[in-house]
């Protein structure tokens, strides 16, 4: 047995075992005319291994811009001239943001900041944001502050953060073109902390940031091995100011191939689509996608750009017959 | 009315050059990004279902996602 979907139908499907980096990039390889049959390999091992349900989430920047990093992807370093202002979200309009996302149906809401990692303030203003969320919504709450500390792992922990997202955006052989002022293994660190505190770990990744097909093989053999609980795939957006704003847009097929191989990669995890979608892939690829692989949807608007209206994507997955997650009463 | 005398995509004066890829992002993916009085950079807020823009130099402010 030489071709590789039929491999990984017997390796991913009936056994439940990933594809390694070599086998992923056979899959990248493919042809358009194999597009439609890899995809829907990759639904099958979904629902085989994750069920039909969808995680929907929502997520808001609770600092935005004035980031001392360079990752050379994002429009709110402060080390770029981009149009991103600095501007930070009071507990108020956090609870809303959170109230928002509830009210589409989802179950998990993100709050991020623009930041290396947390400071005293940033750490402060989250607690008081996790307290005033939690006495007002019924939803769970994950943090995206960068890099941690063990003792801010802790905090993160006690306040009854369930789930933490650090990406490790490109594969390691390729990182050190896409950000300098951080290394792969500091993110790699923060990961091992979060899982430590019994956190879920939510690690993702950001396709189209010049890599070769070998290093998005390798990416996705790399988040195998980190194990998350989530993987958020993102497409590059190349943003205006950014050291990356002329890198083109990850052409339809090639971002539906990505899906593919990273869910036949990754059976058992969460894999959501997240930012850069609608540029790269449109309304009939958001379809494409959740009929290829992808378990978990980001509704409405991203940190510092606007997404689809969620109701189109509820209605989506309700014409696809797939049901919201519910939340999780476990935690 | 106000003339929107920059464009709220880069900034730059309205009536000069091509603004035809601000267009495009605003019709997509992007809030506004400058104030269209003074062409200072918008302090800009983004939640799950809108968004709120403020001009911090001419007091342009409560700009709402429809």
């Amino acid at each position: 047995m030489t071709d590789i979907l039929d491999i990984a139908r017997s390796q991913v499907l009936e056994q439940g075992e990933g594809l390694a980096e070599a086998q992923v990039l056979a899959v990248l390889r493919l042809g358009d005319e194999r597009l439609e049959e890899a995809l829907g390999l990759a639904h099958a091992v979904r629902l085989r291994w994750c069920g039909a349900d969808v995680e929907v989430e929502g997520i808001v920047s609770l600092k935005t811009g004035g980031c001392p990093e360079d990752c050379h992807f994002c429009s709110q370093s402060g080390r770029f001239e981009t149009p991103v202002r600095a501007a930070r979200l009071d507990v108020a309009s956090l609870v809303e943001a959170a109230r928002q996302t509830a009210a589409t149906g989802a179950t998990e809401f993100c709050i991020v900041a623009a930041v290396r990692g947390p400071d005293a303030r940033l750490m402060r203003e989250v607690g008081e944001g996790i307290a005033a969320i939690r006495a007002a919504v019924d939803i769970d709450i994950a943090c995206s502050l960068g890099i941690l500390t063990a003792a801010q792992a802790d905090e993160l922990q006690a306040m009854g953060v369930h789930r933490y997202n650090h990406n490790l955006e490109a594969a390691r052989s390729h990182f050190a073109q896409v950000v300098t002022t951080h290394t792969w293994e500091e993110r790699r660190a923060t990961l091992e902390l979060v899982r430590e505190r019994g956190m879920e770990v939510c690690c993702g990744c950001i396709v189209g940031m010049g890599e070769t097909l070998e290093q998005r093989a390798e990416l996705a053999a790399q988040l195998a091995e980190v194990g998350p609980d989530e993987v958020p795939m993102n497409f590059l957006d190349p943003r205006p100011g950014t050291p990356f704003a002329d890198l083109p847009a990850v052409p339809a097929a090639d971002a539906l191939r990505a899906i593919a191989a990273f869910r036949l990669a990754l059976p058992r995890t969460i894999l959501r689509f997240a930012g850069g979608r609608e540029l790269t892939l449109g309304d009939l690829g958001a379809r494409q996608g959740v009929l290829g692989g992808i378990n978990a949807i980001i509704v409405g608007n991203y940190l510092t750009t606007l997404g689809r209206d969620p109701q189109d994507d509820l209605d989506l997955l309700a014409e696809l017959s797939m049901p919201v997650k519910e939340l999780s009463r476990t935690l | 009315m106000t003339v929107a005398v920059h464009c709220d995509g880069c900034g730059h004066l309205a009536a000069d050059g091509d603004h035809a890829a601000c267009r495009a992002r605003r019709a997509t993916t992007d809030p506004p990004r400058y104030c269209t009085a003074c062409g200072r950079k918008l302090v800009v807020q983004v939640l799950p279902l809108g968004w709120t823009a403020r001009c911090v130099r001419c007091g342009m402010g409560g700009i709402q996602s429809p």
